[in-house]
């Protein structure tokens, strides 16, 4: 026997679970850009339209951290810039999600322990994640390629632009193999796989960001950091604009690269265990741990150590950006208009906008941490330790209650955290300390309303549909996501943005916060959460 | 004697499945009472509704003299509760899991639990990801001890358990036993229910079958008896209570109903019986009796 054998039947039986989240992600994605494609043909029908807001957005930071740096005026071109990065982070999230499900996540359910005894090698699982993901990525790659063809956008750059989003998805499926096996559990492998999608996200957004515009006013020559980063690559394929294929090599060699080393790892390591051997902990419990806030505290406090870390850097970047965004800002006064529109908080002052949309992301990473904090009574619930928890003197109010203290205090104190790192860095660098502390602060604060409704409604979902609930509540913030940030990107009606708790949030400190929308979130908030903890109260557990 | 666990006709179902048709349990204080079942009988199903973790669909239950659903939280605190599927949180380690569902129970007696982690040899810092099958079965049942209350429910608390930790396990019952403290106790393992149990409910397809104790269900099983007699044995097939009967001449072999036993020894006094021996009905016997009509039963 090899060590692959079986590696067919099991990337059968990948596929086959799969049936129907793979192509739901394959679908979503392929249908992110085809409405994409027609929002920019409204919007920006002729040339002079592209041009006359590609030259505009050059000089936003803000902008072109969301989106891409320029490359040219054809339809192709902005449909690039506006949403190929978008579609290299989902490829990523699709792809990590997978390698970890079929790998980690297969043994922590004792799946692979089973499958382990039959005939099967000690890197079929792992091969069989892989090859999972490789489809998954090239089927992507096809779609993505035939709607540019189909809507008349076809020639190299189609095929370019597909390539470049399934090469993305890979060489993240890489390096998913390589957490998954060194990481303490699928959890936590999860966790770090996301924060590289992240990070990838941000690094280029800042070479994009902080290029040198070209004589033409529009293109650029990105900064360095575009090269560090796998979406980065995707960009650097350029789509429509004299297409590089030898870029892709990039992807390929991380994908080898990583491949060989999650091999050397899993040939080192014990089905279920971390590569660090877990260390002996304390013989008894400390006083804190002994009630429900303080398991719940315990089971939580590290996914939100993980987010303060990305949250902290990334308000601290955003603040040392000040002086940047301010130079980049001095000669393009006539700019505002165009920011407006694509998205950057209408209003006149653009370094105000920029920091606007900054803590508006800072605010979705949170929304985020909040739906991930509160998917963690279902994990304790479904096959984990609840069951024993609640047959004690704990209620179930009390139980659930715990979790949720946890996750909102949480939220709250990564927002405070952001504003005091983007404040404090910006108040160091360009005086005036107490003023920016302050502004931050209170931007980074607004973000609360939205997040918590996110909160009310995973609890719903918990206490509804428990068996959905991961799903819903996922689903609920994707939604809010497209809904609330690509909005205007897609063309979508403000009557359907609305439907976003993002679309709610005041661009602060671009404009000025009022509370009557803060306060009616909060309330629609408060009614999901006493809905979902009244039903939990009244159901069946769902073991 | 009072009664510490009363159900009468429990329903309880899922989808269309009915896991619980009708369910009969009587518990009393002090006992220890067997919980008996082919597996999906709906021993877990009774037990957590018992805990109010699942709602009832019809019939009565009541718990320690209150109601299972409405007044679990107060019910918990005097109460210890193994289940059948243990779940530890991966990174705490053995003994704070302990001490954690002591606490949450409503306090810890100290020194009981450091001597039953002695007696069942856990280690309580290892991480509960890296514990076995049998340890994390332990840590649960450590728990469960760990606190003094008047009621015990095990949910096959020794699964996984080798012969060594079984022995301790039975121990600490019978020591809770002797201080009057009531345990209901699911188990698949004869010997066990066997040494420990006063009274046995045995339940299939989500229905009482017998109950009693296990003298009572004795009764209702057979007896292998083989003999010799002087005279060559005649007739004795069609004597009512007989099964299985293989006869050659003056020895003869076979099973009885326990509760026919003494007019089939007068019938083989006829005969002038020289050797005798007996034995008698195992649970194990009873239960595959019951397990197997079961089966039958299905099909
Ligand atoms: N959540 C559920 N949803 C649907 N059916 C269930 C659920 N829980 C239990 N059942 C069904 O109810 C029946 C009783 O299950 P239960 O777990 O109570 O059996 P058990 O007697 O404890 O068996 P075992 O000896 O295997 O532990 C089974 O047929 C099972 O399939
Ligand atoms: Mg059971």
């Amino acid at each position: 026997m090899s060590a692959f054998t079986g590696t067919a039947r099991l990337t059968r039986l990948a596929l086959r679970r799969d049936r129907i989240q793979l192509p739901l992600w394959i679908l979503g994605t392929v249908l992110l850009l085809w409405t994409t494609i027609s929002a920019t043909r409204e919007q920006y029908p002729t040339e002079e339209d592209r041009l006359q807001a590609l030259t505009t957005v050059a000089g936003s930071p803000a902008v072109l951290i969301l989106r891409s740096a320029p490359t040219n005026t054809s339809e192709g071109g902005m449909l690039v810039f506006q949403i190929l990065t978008f579609l290299a982070l989902l490829a990523g999230f699709m792809s990590t999600l997978a390698v970890v499900r079929h790998t980690r996540q297969n043994e922590e359910t004792g799946r692979s322990e089973m499958l382990g005894a039959m005939v099967v090698g000690r890197y079929a699982s792992l091969t069989a994640a892989l090859v999972t993901a490789v489809i998954a990525n090239a089927v992507l790659a096809m779609l993505i390629a035939l709607v540019l063809v189909g809507s008349g956008l076809g020639g190299a750059g189609a095929v370019a632009a597909g390539v470049a989003v399934g090469a993305a998805g890979v060489s993240f499926a890489g390096l998913a193999a390589v957490v998954a096996q060194a990481a303490q559990g699928a959890r936590a492998a999860n966790g770090m796989a996301a924060a590289a999608i992240g990070i990838a996200f941000l690094v280029r957004g800042f070479g994009d960001a902080f290029g040198e515009i070209q004589a033409n006013g529009y293109t650029m020559d990105n900064a360095w950091p575009v090269w560090l980063s796998p979406i980065g690559w995707a960009e650097q394929v350029r789509p429509y604009a004299g297409e590089r294929l030898w870029v892709l090599a990039l992807p390929l060699l991380l994908f080898a690269g990583s491949v060989a080393v999650s091999f050397a790892l899993a040939g080192r390591r014990d089905v279920g265990m971390g590569l660090i051997a877990a260390r002996p902990g304390p013989r008894s419990a400390k006083r804190a741990l002994l009630s429900p806030l303080g398991l719940a505290w315990r089971l939580q406090r590290g996914t939100l150590l993980g987010w303060a870390i990305g949250v902290g850097a990334m308000a601290a970047v955003v603040g040392s950006l000040s002086g940047t965004v301010e130079e980049a800002y001095r000669d393009n006064a006539k700019a505002a208009e165009t920011i407006a529109k694509i998205g950057g908080g209408g209003t006149s002052n653009l370094v105000d906008a920029f920091f606007a949309a900054m803590m508006a992301i800072i605010g979705a990473m949170v929304a985020g941490y909040v739906v991930q904090a509160l998917m963690r009574p279902r994990a304790e619930e479904a096959g984990g330790p609840a069951e024993a928890v609640l047959a004690t003197a704990t209620g179930r109010l009390r139980w659930l209650g715990s979790h949720l203290a946890v996750a909102v205090g949480g939220a709250t104190a990564l927002l405070l955290l952001a504003g005091l790192c983007a404040g404090l860095v910006y108040g160091l660098t360009e005086g005036d300390l107490g003023t920016h502390l302050a502004d931050m602060t209170g931007a980074a604060l607004v973000q609360l309303p939205a997040a918590l409704i996110l909160a009310g409604v995973a609890i719903a979902a918990y206490g509804l549909l428990p068996r959905l609930a991961v799903g819903l509540a996922w689903a609920a913030f994707t939604v809010s996501l497209v809904l609330g940030q690509l909005g205007d990107l897609l063309g979508l009606p403000q009557a359907v943005r609305d439907i976003s708790p993002f679309s709610h949030v005041p661009a602060v400190p671009a404009v000025d916060a009022t509370a009557g929308p803060l306060l009616a979130l909060v309330a629609v908030a408060l009614a999901f959460g006493i809905a979902g903890m009244a039903s939990f109260r009244r159901r069946n557990l769902a073991l | 004697m009072t009664t510490a666990i009363s159900v009468s006709g429990l329903v309880k179902t899922f989808g269309r499945a009915r896991a619980l048709d009708e369910l009969d349990l009587a518990v009393e204080t002090g006992e220890v009472h067997g919980f008996l079942g082919p597996n999906g009988a709906g021993k877990s199903t009774t037990i957590r509704v018992l805990l109010g973790l699942l709602r009832a669909d019809g019939g009565e239950a009541t718990l320690l003299g209150g109601h299972p659903w409405r007044d679990a939280v107060e019910l918990h605190r005097r109460l210890a509760y193994v289940p059948g599927d243990v779940n530890l949180w991966p990174n705490l380690t053995g003994g704070e899991a302990i001490d954690l569902f002591a606490a949450l129970r409503g306090g810890i007696d100290k020194r009981r639990r450091d001597e039953l982690v002695e007696r069942f040899q856990l280690d309580p810092s290892k991480k509960a990801r890296t514990y076995s099958k049998g340890n994390r079965q332990k840590v649960a049942v450590v728990a469960a001890f760990a606190s003094d209350v008047e009621l015990y429910i095990l949910d096959e608390p020794t699964s996984g358990l080798d012969p060594l930790m079984e022995a301790v396990f039975q121990e600490c019952v019978r020591e809770v036993k002797e201080r009057g403290r009531t345990v209901l106790l699911s188990s698949h393992i004869f010997s066990e229910v066997e040494a420990l149990c006063d009274r046995v409910s045995i339940i299939r397809q989500g229905r009482t079958v017998e109950s009693g104790t296990l003298a009572e269900l004795r009764h209702l099983t057979r007896t292998s008896i083989s003999v010799e007699t002087t005279h060559p044995i005649a007739g004795l097939l069609e004597v009512s209570g007989v099964h299985d009967a293989q006869v050659d001449t003056t020895r003869a072999k076979f099973d009885v109903d326990t509760s026919e036993l003494d007019h089939v020894l007068r019938y083989l006094t006829r005969f002038e019986v020289r050797t005798l021996t007996s034995a008698p009905p195992s649970l194990e016997e009873l239960f595959m009796r019951h397990y197997g009509d079961e089966l039958a039963g299905a099909r």
